[in-house]
């Protein structure tokens, strides 16, 4: 197997993109991952989307965006796993490079969401769950979550005010961070007196809704050779699944997913979880951060939340978290997240992430969940120095 | 609900019917054609007694497509007396009234209708159990 190097990153703003659309979204972040490499030679383009059938009424997104990033005729696919896409398109492109087959792969996570009222992406983003188990008896995503964290909430003896630190964390540090959909700060207060959405979760506990593409050029040895600012290398990214319906769970306060891909990668990349500088965590809502933290093995089960109000988190801490924001203020346009958390991991480890940098950062951590956990990608990339 | 899904999952819906292993002895609800646990093929379709409790319990205020007129509704993931975890609406219960641990048992309850020409969707709910006398 050939070790692969991340050489370029790309990224729209995330936001309400009224006036761009899912192409020209896809495309802008495939150029920019392609200037900042310094490079037009791409052998392969994996596209990751969640929604663009059902809110965008297209699919076939690999020759969409090829022909619209000026990669007409190359190798083109788009992959699924729902809010996991995007981790899941890089694991598609790694192992292309990995094999030997690709010299030079092109990642795009692209999501447009804004373009339909919220009653549809509702029940967009629910095609994630157990379409005849779940959806069908009336739950929604958000439900999903509130289930989750309900439960959370009696057997490890918390308030839903303890998971504050998480919140205040992600937008202290989405203000720093151009690309990010909420550039203002959140107190500890404001988010105990917001409304509920699906008690016990909040406004405040949720991502937003929103539109955004990003992009990674992955490269062989050889190709990355003069390419590419600071390269980084792909240490590790493994896929775990579980159950796609959370009731089909053993123990639903597990992410088993996680647990499985972050166990595969630590043993891939020879580390242990001390040994990551920073994580980019999937906190889609607050309670899926405290459950990942114990999953990846940063906290022990049920001091998740704990571990948030520590200082741990801080862009000064032991593990900085959500540090340009995550999906909680920079916004989570599903299928492109995944992409959004590694590039900015890339940033981290380039020495490029501004007033959030992290000080000596050398080993990054991503972590993509599609559903309520049934896919879970971990990727660990290192500096190149 | 589209009609053939109806039909493949009425059993489901109406009787609470799930599966038995006849290798491991593992019940699971919904039914599976392979055991969850030990991965056999030898299931056996078991109606459910229906009573259980709740494991956890949130309120919808936006549903999917054709939920939006019943919201807000209170939903809940029921540990049914036999193991599995069910995920269904409560229905008859006071929303303050309602906690984890609470006992509650099965109903069949209009879930939805699909406009004028649609189908009327019925299906499993759960409520406080009703006490005799």
């Amino acid at each position: 197997m050939s070790e692969v190097f991340a050489v370029g990153i790309g990224q729209t703003e995330v936001g309400e993109h009224w006036d761009r659309s899912l192409r020209q979204l896809g495309a802008a972040a495939a150029r920019a991952a392609l200037a900042d490499a310094g490079t037009d030679r791409v052998d392969a383009l994996y596209v990751g989307n969640m929604l663009a059938g059902d809110l965008s009424g297209q699919h076939h997104l690999g020759p969409l965006i090829a022909e619209h990033a000026g990669l007409l005729g190359i190798e083109a696919v788009a992959v699924e796993a729902a809010c996991g896409s995007g981790g899941a398109a890089f694991r598609t492109a790694f192992l292309a490079v990995a094999s030997g087959h690709v010299e030079a792969a092109l990642v795009v996570g692209v999501e447009k969401m804004t373009d339909r009222p919220g009653k549809e992406v509702t029940q967009g983003l629910v095609t994630a769950a157990d379409a005849d188990f779940e959806s069908q008896i009336g739950l929604s995503f958000v439900a999903i979550n509130a289930l989750l964290m309900r439960r959370y909430l009696l057997e490890h003896r918390v308030s839903r005010d303890d998971f504050a630190p998480f919140i205040v964390n992600a937008h202290a540090n989405a203000v720093h961070n151009p690309m990010a959909m909420y550039r203002f700060a959140v107190s500890a207060a404001e988010f105990s007196r917001q409304a509920m959405v699906a008690d016990p979760i909040s406004v405040l506990d949720s991502s937003p809704v929103c539109d955004g593409a990003a992009a990674v050029l992955l490269c062989s040895r050889d190709r990355a050779r003069g390419l590419g600012r600071n390269a980084a290398r792909v240490r590790a990214c493994t896929v775990g699944t579980d159950t796609i319906a959370l009731h089909d769970r053993r123990d639903p306060l597990e992410l088993a997913a996680a647990v499985r891909s972050s166990r595969r990668a630590y043993e891939l990349a020879g580390i242990q979880p001390r040994d990551i500088d920073l994580f980019e965590a999937h906190d889609a809502f607050s309670i899926m951060t405290a459950l990942s933290l114990e999953a990846a093995g940063f906290a022990e089960r049920g001091r998740g939340v704990a571990f948030g109000a520590s200082g741990a988190i801080a862009i000064d801490g032991d593990l900085p978290l959500s540090t340009m924001g995550g999906l909680k203020a920079r916004g989570h346009p599903v299928g492109a997240t995944g992409v959004y958390q590694i590039a900015e991991v890339l940033l981290q480890l380039r020495g490029e992430a501004g007033q959030n940098q992290v000080k000596n950062a050398t080993l990054g951590m991503a972590q993509n969940i599609g559903g309520s956990g049934a896919t879970v990608v971990t990727t660990v990339l290192e500096a190149v120095r | 609900m589209e009609v053939p899904r109806h039909w493949r999952t009425q059993s489901a819906r109406y009787a609470l019917e799930g599966t038995v292993c006849q290798r491991c002895g593992e019940t699971s609800f919904p039914p599976r054609d392979l055991c969850s646990r030990c991965g056999s093929g030898e299931v056996i379709a078991k109606r459910l007694s229906g009573r259980g409790e709740i494991y956890s319990y949130s309120t919808v205020f936006q549903g999917p497509n054709g939920f939006a007129e019943y919201a807000p509704y209170l939903v809940a993931l029921v540990r049914l007396a036999e193991g599995p975890l069910v995920a269904a609406q409560l229905t008859d219960v006071d929303p303050d009234a309602v906690q984890i641990g609470m006992p509650v048992e099965m109903v069949t309850r209009r879930l939805r209708e699909d406009g004028p020409k649609g189908i009327v969707v019925y299906g499993y709910k759960f409520r406080p159990p009703l006490v005799a006398g």
